[in-house]
């Protein structure tokens, strides 16, 4: 089936760029999983049953990645060839890295403190950068800057993993 | 996961941790940090007049593995001169503490401190 030979941007009916609209994506992801629904393949051959539940399941996966920021310019950069190096670029600007640790140490000590007030104002500091970076991404895609985008992916991991972090300090105060 | 006997001692008695004077021109500083776990890193080294590194201290956030893994390389460095610094592997530091492989990259992201920090120093330095 040629769904399959998609990327996920074509496969959701959307153009391949950074910037998407998340309300189509929603809508494209519903339309083509009721396509796809097994109830519509009950009397299928298997051949065609099979081919259904791949695109389905890629469906789930393109809709995962493509709605998720970071993920979606990490899927997007690898279209482009280039890989984001989570895993072994351990270079980042020194002041993010020390922005990174401040911002761990003021994790411990409102979680020390019992201080959920604290820990949601820091959640929103941290969004606010995860807003500036998307921001970043979106005239660096624009622009090709592909080594740049690369950066700003690895930071934004950096975020989504403390945004995390704070997420589950604040719900152990809370219980 | 099971963390090896040897992890476990640097993390609940980490070596050298503290901070370093990073305007002093004889303390180089590096700092690295792991996209993938969210790890943060400062490590810091400082040498006397014969270029021997006679301190070390270490700053870590993240997993046991990657605490267990810069307090470690502190102790390791202490009398070393930067060249020698230099040329600890992150293969040797996950073989001491027996790290399983998906911990690897915490001893890679010590070794690029190590490293990083070594730079600083020598970009200090007089030529």
């Amino acid at each position: 089936m040629e769904l399959l030979q998609r990327n996920y941007f074509e496969l959701m009916g959307l153009p391949t760029q950074f910037e998407i609209d998340l309300t189509l994506l929603d809508q494209h992801y519903r339309t083509l999983q009721s396509e796809v629904h097994p109830d519509r393949f009950v009397t299928a051959s298997a051949n065609e049953r099979l081919q259904s539940m791949q695109v389905a399941t890629q469906a789930n996966e393109a809709y995962q990645t493509l709605k998720n920021t970071t993920a979606r310019a990490r899927y997007l950069l690898q279209l482009n060839g280039v890989e984001t190096l989570e895993e072994s670029n351990t270079a980042m600007p020194a002041d993010f890295l020390m922005l990174q640790m401040e911002w761990r140490e003021a994790i411990d000590d409102a979680s020390a403190a019992k201080d959920v007030s604290a820990l949601d104002a820091l959640l929103i500091e941290i969004k606010q950068m995860a807003k500036v970076l998307s921001q970043d991404l979106s005239g660096q895609f624009a622009e090709k800057a592909y080594t740049q985008a690369s950066e700003s992916v690895r930071k934004l991991s950096f975020i989504d993993k403390i945004s995390a972090d704070i997420n589950r300090a604040i719900e152990q105060l809370e219980n | 996961m099971a963390y090896s006997d040897k992890v476990l001692d640097h993390y609940e008695n980490p070596r050298n941790v503290g901070t370093l004077d990073k305007n002093d021109p004889h303390v180089g500083t590096g700092m690295v940090g792991a996209p993938a776990c969210g790890d943060v890193m400062k490590l810091q080294i400082k040498v006397n007049d014969s270029g021997i590194i006679e301190d070390a201290k270490f700053k870590t956030y993240g997993c046991g593995s990657a605490i267990a893994s810069s307090s470690l390389v502190t102790e390791w460095l202490k009398g070393k001169t930067l060249d020698q610094a230099a040329e600890i592997k992150n293969s040797a530091i996950a073989e001491e503490l027996a790290l399983p492989p998906v911990k690897i990259h915490c001893s890679v992201l010590a070794e690029d401190a190590i490293k990083a920090a070594v730079a600083d120093l020598k970009s200090k330095q007089p030529a």
